[in-house]
């Protein structure tokens, strides 16, 4: 009975939990901490629960208030859904345990029960963009998850009001690119439901007016998952972010904006409408193509590792859109699968980021020299994450990345298998410089005294808050290669749409 | 000629539109920004609620003589309410970034003393050095 | 800062008004379902209703009328109205918000529960964008400081 209500409760449980912890933080700022992974938790549970129910039985309809649709609001939930909710929720649940320290470093403590609230609502918002059936519904949730963001994003340091402010003008404008986009659908069918427009949308294809919607969403998805050349606001802004936001918003924001662009592409319009009768598809695949490669050649140039962290997500972005972009069943398969992925990924690259900067308070990849004597579980854990980022196995980046080069061999874009092997080899480039750093520089002290650099350099471990997470990220990375096979088979494979 | 006259909501709307977009890209100073949003989001708007009007003496969408009476209300003679509804939620929605947009002014002021984006960047830029 | 200024025109007709734009801010939260009106609107009138005690007398003034303890308590319990309508919905058997199903616990019919249950939401809505409003405006006229200061 309560498994029937899951996808209502995966929103509501964190919306309540949220305004609680901002009433109960005014007295006692103690449980704020954990009302929050309260929430987070029961949003997990309720994700695998749908999980599980959608593997077993299909797509979930869930209508909110009785209504039927298209009169009503209706909750879709299927195989794709499903797999981002779980994703989502998890990291959340994860990067939300690792923030307790972070946090307490980082901002004052009277702010913190309101960075809960906000983080909780954040989750919530992302949640419920990805469990909506409707197109509107994404709208308002889309605007609660970006407010949010702004918000935590601007608790930074010292350059972060004025990123969050230009991330402000930029989000603003791609909402409102996606508002526009679903006007023009409402007023050449009269709903607003995903379902019913793509039954009332085929006899349409040729007018002008569901062209221009068709271009406005996929400007206004652009902005949002940050798709070269619509990228700018994302490297100042989660440079400048507290580190516990840049790990969550990093692994997740920018891929459910890549799942809003798959519903929208695949689900609202179908899928022949993108393929033949607009260059849609080729159109995204070069852009996509320049995106990669863009990533990380601007990677290399950085200094700052949180900055260089943030190219190389443009670059998975990039990969994400190609996949989608070649139209066939390896390719879309390799998308869905590096989006899984690629969450796991850079939550634990940031996170180890974060957790030196907690420790150590370096930055940039001169001072993480000889890292590995200080701290050797987070350096390995680093290694890990690099080594997923570059795709070698057994780590899950590297059979997302292969079912991405068979798509594109498949259907004989040469050019594009070759961008995907030229950024996998630039990115080996980024990691293995900082790796170097990392794990084989000689260490030096300060004084440069021959005698006492003999003197062992204290081990002093990120504390074990802050490891556990960083260790769940690595197992998840190690895990999902292991079982990206039974993965596939048993929910990516329903999700690639019909036709392909 | 028929496009302008008959059309003219969308004239309307893309030139605000245009105009807001203009501003946000183009000015140097915040608070000029955040106005080219406020014309950007309201634009839309004002769109959204001109497509809802119908020919024919459609009036707006208040049930006439309500109190008291219990009949249906015909529909062909008011507009189209569906899309002042979700303006209703689109306007709250600008009105909330506005405010967090105005509060993070605030604190930029506050830290630099100045409002104009050329001159914080700069100031940030010396800092780092 | 705002400065108390001395203009007993101004403040007698305030103290004259307030209660008169209160009472229409509440009708206009009420007659939302026939007349132009509903949650957002009617807030936003009882919100101004605060702020023009704000403007005409001191910010202390108005601190003490609605102190920001009340300000954060009613942020939140106008959404919990809402979400708790509908858990309660929940509760009852139905799905999240399917008002029909407090006619089970409301001496009334399905369709006045369905009335009811919206009339509750919108008077959550309506406290909610009321304080919000109001911490709004405070934030922006003292410049963040208030918060500083109440600590």
């Amino acid at each position: 009975m309560i498994s029937d209500q899951f996808p209502a409760l995966i929103i509501v449980f964190p919306l309540i939990i949220a305004f609680f912890i901002n009433i109960v933080g005014w007295w006692w700022k103690r449980p704020c901490f954990y009302m929050s992974m309260l929430a987070l938790s029961v949003s997990f549970i309720s994700a695998v629960g749908i999980l599980n129910t959608v593997i077993s039985k299909g797509t979930i309809h869930y209508r909110l208030g009785g209504w039927e649709p298209p009169w009503g609001i209706e909750y879709v939930v299927d195989h794709l859904n499903a797999l981002i909710l779980v994703i989502v929720s998890f990291v959340g649940l994860v990067v939300g345990i690792y923030s307790k320290k972070s946090i307490e470093k980082e901002i004052s403590e009277a702010k913190i029960p309101q960075f809960y609230t906000i983080y909780t609502l954040l989750v919530m918002g992302l949640l419920g963009m990805t469990v909506t059936g409707d197109a509107f519904n994404l709208y308002v949730l889309l605007e609660i998850a970006s407010l949010a963001s702004y918000a935590l994003i601007a608790l930074g340091e010292d350059g972060a009001p004025l990123a969050s402010f230009n991330y402000v003008i930029m989000g603003t404008i791609g909402a409102c690119f996606y508002l526009l986009g679903v006007g023009y659908l409402y007023i050449v069918t009269g709903s607003l439901n995903m379902a019913d427009l793509s039954q009332l949308l085929p006899n349409l294809y040729h007018s002008k007016a569901v062209l221009v919607a068709f271009a406005f969403l996929m400007v206004g998805v652009a902005i949002k998952m940050a798709f070269f050349p619509l990228h700018i606001w994302l490297p100042d802004a989660y440079t400048h972010a507290p580190s516990a936001v840049s790990a969550f918003v990093a692994g997740t924001m920018t891929k459910v904006g890549a799942y809003v662009m798959i519903r929208v592409m695949f689900t609202i319009f179908k899928p022949y409408f993108s393929t033949e009768m607009l260059p849609a598809t080729t159109i995204l695949g070069w852009i996509a193509a320049a995106a990669m490669i863009y990533g990380c050649i601007l990677a290399i140039a950085q200094k700052d590792i949180k900055r260089m962290l943030c190219y190389i997500i443009i670059a998975e972005v990039g990969y994400i859109v190609m996949g989608v972009s070649v139209g066939n069943r390896m390719g879309f398969t390799g998308a869905v699968l590096h989006i899984v992925n690629d969450a796991f990924m850079m939550a634990c690259l940031f996170l180890v980021v974060g957790a030196v900067y907690y420790k150590t308070g370096a930055r940039t990849i001169g001072e993480y020299k000889a890292l590995f004597k200080k701290m050797p579980l987070t350096s390995g854990s680093f290694a890990i994450g690099a080594l997923s980022v570059i795709g070698i196995p057994p780590t899950c980046g590297f059979f997302s990345k292969w079912y991405l080069v068979l798509g594109a061999i498949n259907a004989q874009q040469w050019l594009f298998a070759a961008a995907l092997l030229v950024s996998s080899l630039l990115s080996a480039v980024v990691f293995f410089r900082v790796l170097q750093n990392i794990f084989f520089a000689p260490s030096e002290s300060a004084h440069g005294h021959e005698s006492e650099t003999h003197v062992e350099i204290k081990r002093d471990e990120a504390p074990a808050s802050m490891l556990i997470p960083i260790f769940i990220t690595v197992a998840g990375i190690l895990l999902l290669g292991a079982y990206s096979g039974q993965i596939i088979s048993t929910i990516i494979q329903f999700t690639v749409p019909e036709g392909f | 000629m028929e496009y302008i006259i008959a059309k003219y909501n969308y004239w309307v709307y893309i030139v605000l539109m245009m105009i807001g977009f203009y501003a946000m890209i183009g000015k140097r100073n915040l608070v000029k920004k955040l106005l080219g949003m406020n014309v950007f989001q309201w634009a839309i708007i004002l769109y959204y609620v001109s497509i809802a009007s119908k020919k024919g003496g459609a009036t707006i969408p208040i049930v006439m003589g309500a109190h008291g009476h219990y009949e249906p209300a015909q529909a062909i003679q008011y507009l189209n309410p569906l899309p002042h509804c979700l303006m209703l939620t689109a306007i709250v929605v600008g009105v909330s970034t506005t405010g967090v947009a105005l509060a993070l002014i605030i604190m930029i002021h506050r830290r630099y003393k100045t409002l104009e984006e050329d001159e914080i960047l700069e100031s940030l830029e010396a800092f780092r050095k | 800062m705002i400065i108390l200024l001395e203009d007993i025109i101004i403040k007698t007709i305030c103290r004259l008004l307030i209660p008169f734009i209160q009472l229409f801010g509440l009708y206009v939260i009420a007659h939302g379902h026939g007349s132009p009106g509903g949650g957002f609107q009617g807030g936003c009138i009882l919100a101004a209703s605060f702020i023009l005690i704000l403007v005409a007398f001191d910010l202390a003034e108005a601190k003490r009328r609605f102190s920001e303890k009340m300000n954060n308590f009613f942020n939140s319990f106008g959404v919990f109205l809402y979400a708790w309508t509908g858990w309660m919905c929940l509760l009852l058997g139905g799905n999240y918000l399917d008002y029909g199903k407090l006619s089970k616990i409301l001496p009334v019919d399905a369709v006045h529960a369905r009335y009811y249950g919206v009339f509750a939401v919108e008077v959550g809505v309506g406290i909610t964008v009321m304080a919000i409003m109001i911490s709004i405006f405070l934030d922006l006229i003292t410049g963040g400081k208030h918060e500083e200061e109440s600590e």
